[in-house]
């Protein structure tokens, strides 16, 4: 045990001598994502408000009065009038080169034709909208004008109301729109960070020392391989979840201002969560970074070099991405072998915690099968470095 | 004089993986690196292992180190076998090669005493011998410098020292002033005078026939894993110097094969 902790101690006081890696693991990552969400939130927002000062203009070629009424109230820049073919064309010309957004012909005698027209007997009376997609202000008034004319024909063909009285229809609470958002986003950032923290200790700190030769001469002293293994595994556990912390306070506190920039109604907060919740997101980061960086572990003892590592390691991340992003997807499983698959079984525990569905069975399951897969990485790691083929082979 | 280690007829084959095979130009994925060697060392005295680059010379002091397992044989380091008591032949030997390269971001002083406590080395002996060990190469105006920023020559001190830290009876020294500039080599070698004077077994490996014939009391020539010839240097070298006695012994050997 003292040998695990002295091995402990010179990776932690290693990584906290290297101001170089203490930046880039401990506090890039929290100040990155706080000024990248923030501002993309500013961005967003500022996008949004722009296109509200923003007044299209949008040519109409003989408007009905029904029409003309229904676009006054709208803020567009109306040239209505009875164009010919040519000025059509060149109104299209226009749209195209993205100097006019949008075009508006009706069917002649379009009012007259609404009123008299019934459904599945003979030509409706219809509506063009030339536009131009790859232009925002113009995609953004076709999609406007659309829906203004869809509600115009449901108005028309009114039969039954939904939800016209005055009253909150959404039920929904600020904890469940946290949850909600937190719940999808956050199980596939956490794995994120925790595997790019593991990714930016382990190689050095395992293939490095085979690199550098140091190895032969831990090897020789008393110390057994196992202790070596342990106090590898524990001593870069503890960085990766310094670092994935500071990356989740990152996303924490930035999340409301990335959220703020749609300008909705929606207040996001991670005080939603109580005392509990995060002791048992700890417990699941803390398992899930021992079951990386046991993994990595092996990789990188089975490298000749850092850079053999990295590239061994990578496929890797490609791997855990798209387990990641499962959390984005559909509910909580609930089934219980589901909570024994490593990596996903963490994905669904964090989701479950974060979107309030906890099962505690699976939250045991999840954090008993993940030490289960250390040892058994560890027991591996302590073989490879008994194995003299895998550590002294150049 | 006392036999302090025992290499008793060990052999030891690797196999080759393709790009090995292609860089050593055979057909054939196994290489016998030592094959059916023996020798002794004995209390107080400087034991030099003589033989070309491939001989076998790294593989028998890795495995007298207990860093690879011989595949049949054994060495007794003291009396303790290295296959059945690792554990303890660690604890009576310094291994050192000349390939060891220690991490930047440490300072002497750490390096010392983090090897101390993994040697199990209390405070007080620890201290002494960090005293000891420090004066005698210099590094102690050095200790709170970090490794990146000291000379080649005081790297290969501070390796030297930190592979002594437990002041252990046996030192093998695989090619001890190999990439040395004079002056360190000739610090390094003298220390190795002095640690036999007082009563240390050296055991070096080397393809510097003066280095051999400066410091070494009895030598060994490995040639394609086999000890060909192992004797007191003063014997062997009572008619020709040692890079004819070589060179004599290599033509017979590899005109035979």
């Amino acid at each position: 045990m003292k040998n695990v902790l002295t091995i402990v101690k010179k990776e932690l006081t290693r990584f906290f001598k290297d101001k170089r890696l203490l930046i880039t693991t401990l506090i890039l990552p929290a100040v990155l994502i706080y000024v990248l969400y923030s501002f993309m939130g500013t961005a967003i927002f500022s996008q949004l408000n722009n296109s509200d000062e923003y007044v299209p203009l949008v040519y109409v070629n003989d408007i009905p009065n029904s029409i003309d009424n229904l676009l006054t109230t709208s803020e567009i820049k109306l040239e209505k009038k009875s164009y010919s073919l040519e000025e059509i064309e060149a109104i299209k010309e226009q749209i195209t080169n993205q100097e006019a957004d949008l075009l508006l012909i009706f069917s002649d005698d379009f009012d007259q034709m609404v009123a008299e027209y019934q459904t599945g007997l003979g030509d409706a009376p219809y509506i063009l909208m030339y536009y131009n997609s790859g232009n925002t202000s113009s995609y953004t008034i076709y999609q406007t004008l659309e829906s203004l004319f869809n509600s115009y024909e449901s108005i028309i063909a009114n039969k039954f109301d939904i939800n016209m009285q005055n009253d909150k229809f959404d039920l929904v609470t600020d904890e469940n729109v946290s949850s909600m958002i937190f719940s999808m986003i956050l199980p596939f950032l956490i794995l994120t960070f925790l595997f790019s923290a593991c990714m930016s200790v382990a190689p050095e700190s395992i293939s490095g020392e085979k690199e550098r030769g140091t190895i032969a001469t831990l090897l020789v002293t008393p110390i057994k391989r196992s202790e070596l293994a342990i106090g590898k595994i524990i001593s870069l556990s503890i960085i990766a979840i310094l670092s994935a912390i500071s990356s989740f306070i990152g996303v924490v506190t930035s999340i409301p201002k990335l959220l703020g920039g749609l300008g909705e109604d929606i207040s996001v907060s991670a005080s939603v969560y109580a005392f509990k919740d995060y002791l048992l997101l700890l417990l699941i980061i803390m398992t899930t970074v021992l079951v990386i960086i046991s993994i990595m572990a092996i990789l990188s003892s089975l490298a000749k070099s850092v850079k053999e590592a990295t590239t061994i390691i990578s496929p890797l991340m490609i791997i855990v991405m798209l387990v990641g992003i499962t959390s984005m997807f559909g509910n909580v499983n609930s089934n219980l072998f589901v909570y024994l698959i490593p990596i996903y079984n963490s994905i669904q525990a964090m989701g479950s915690i974060l979107s309030f569905n906890i099962s505690y069975i699976n939250i045991l399951v999840t954090i008993v099968s993940n030490v289960c897969y250390s040892l058994l990485f560890i027991y591996f790691l302590t073989k490879i470095f008994n194995s003299e083929k895998i550590m002294f082979t150049r | 004089m006392k036999k302090v280690l025992e290499i008793k007829d060990i052999g030891k084959t690797f196999t080759l993986s393709k790009k090995q095979q292609k860089l050593e130009k055979t057909k054939t994925n196994k290489k016998v690196a030592v094959d059916h060697l023996s020798f002794d060392a004995y209390e107080g005295e400087i034991f030099g292992l003589l033989g070309p680059n491939g001989a076998g010379k790294t593989t028998t002091l890795r495995i007298i180190s207990t860093l690879i397992k011989a595949d049949y044989g054994d060495v007794l380091v003291d009396g303790k076998s290295v296959k059945n008591e690792a554990g303890e032949v660690r604890k009576k030997i310094g291994f050192l090669t000349s390939e060891l390269k220690l991490e930047d971001f440490f300072t002497p002083n750490y390096l010392f005493d983090f090897f101390s406590t993994l040697h199990g080395i209390s405070l007080e002996e620890k201290e002494k011998q960090k005293k000891k060990l420090f004066d005698r190469f210099g590094i102690g105006e050095f200790a709170e410098v970090k490794v990146a920023n000291l000379s080649t020559g005081m790297k290969q001190k501070l390796s030297l020292a930190i592979s002594l830290v437990h002041n252990p009876n046996i030192i093998i020294f695989d090619e001890p002033t190999n990439g040395l500039d004079v002056i360190t080599a000739k610090v390094v070698t003298d220390f190795l005078k002095e640690l036999r004077s007082e009563g240390k077994t050296i055991i070096i490996s080397t393809h510097i026939f003066s280095l051999v014939e400066k410091i070494c009391d009895r030598v060994g020539i490995i040639i394609n894993g086999h000890m060909v010839a192992c004797d007191d240097l003063k014997t062997m070298t009572a008619e020709k110097n040692l890079e004819d006695v070589f060179f004599d012994i290599y033509s017979q050997e590899v005109g035979d094969k």
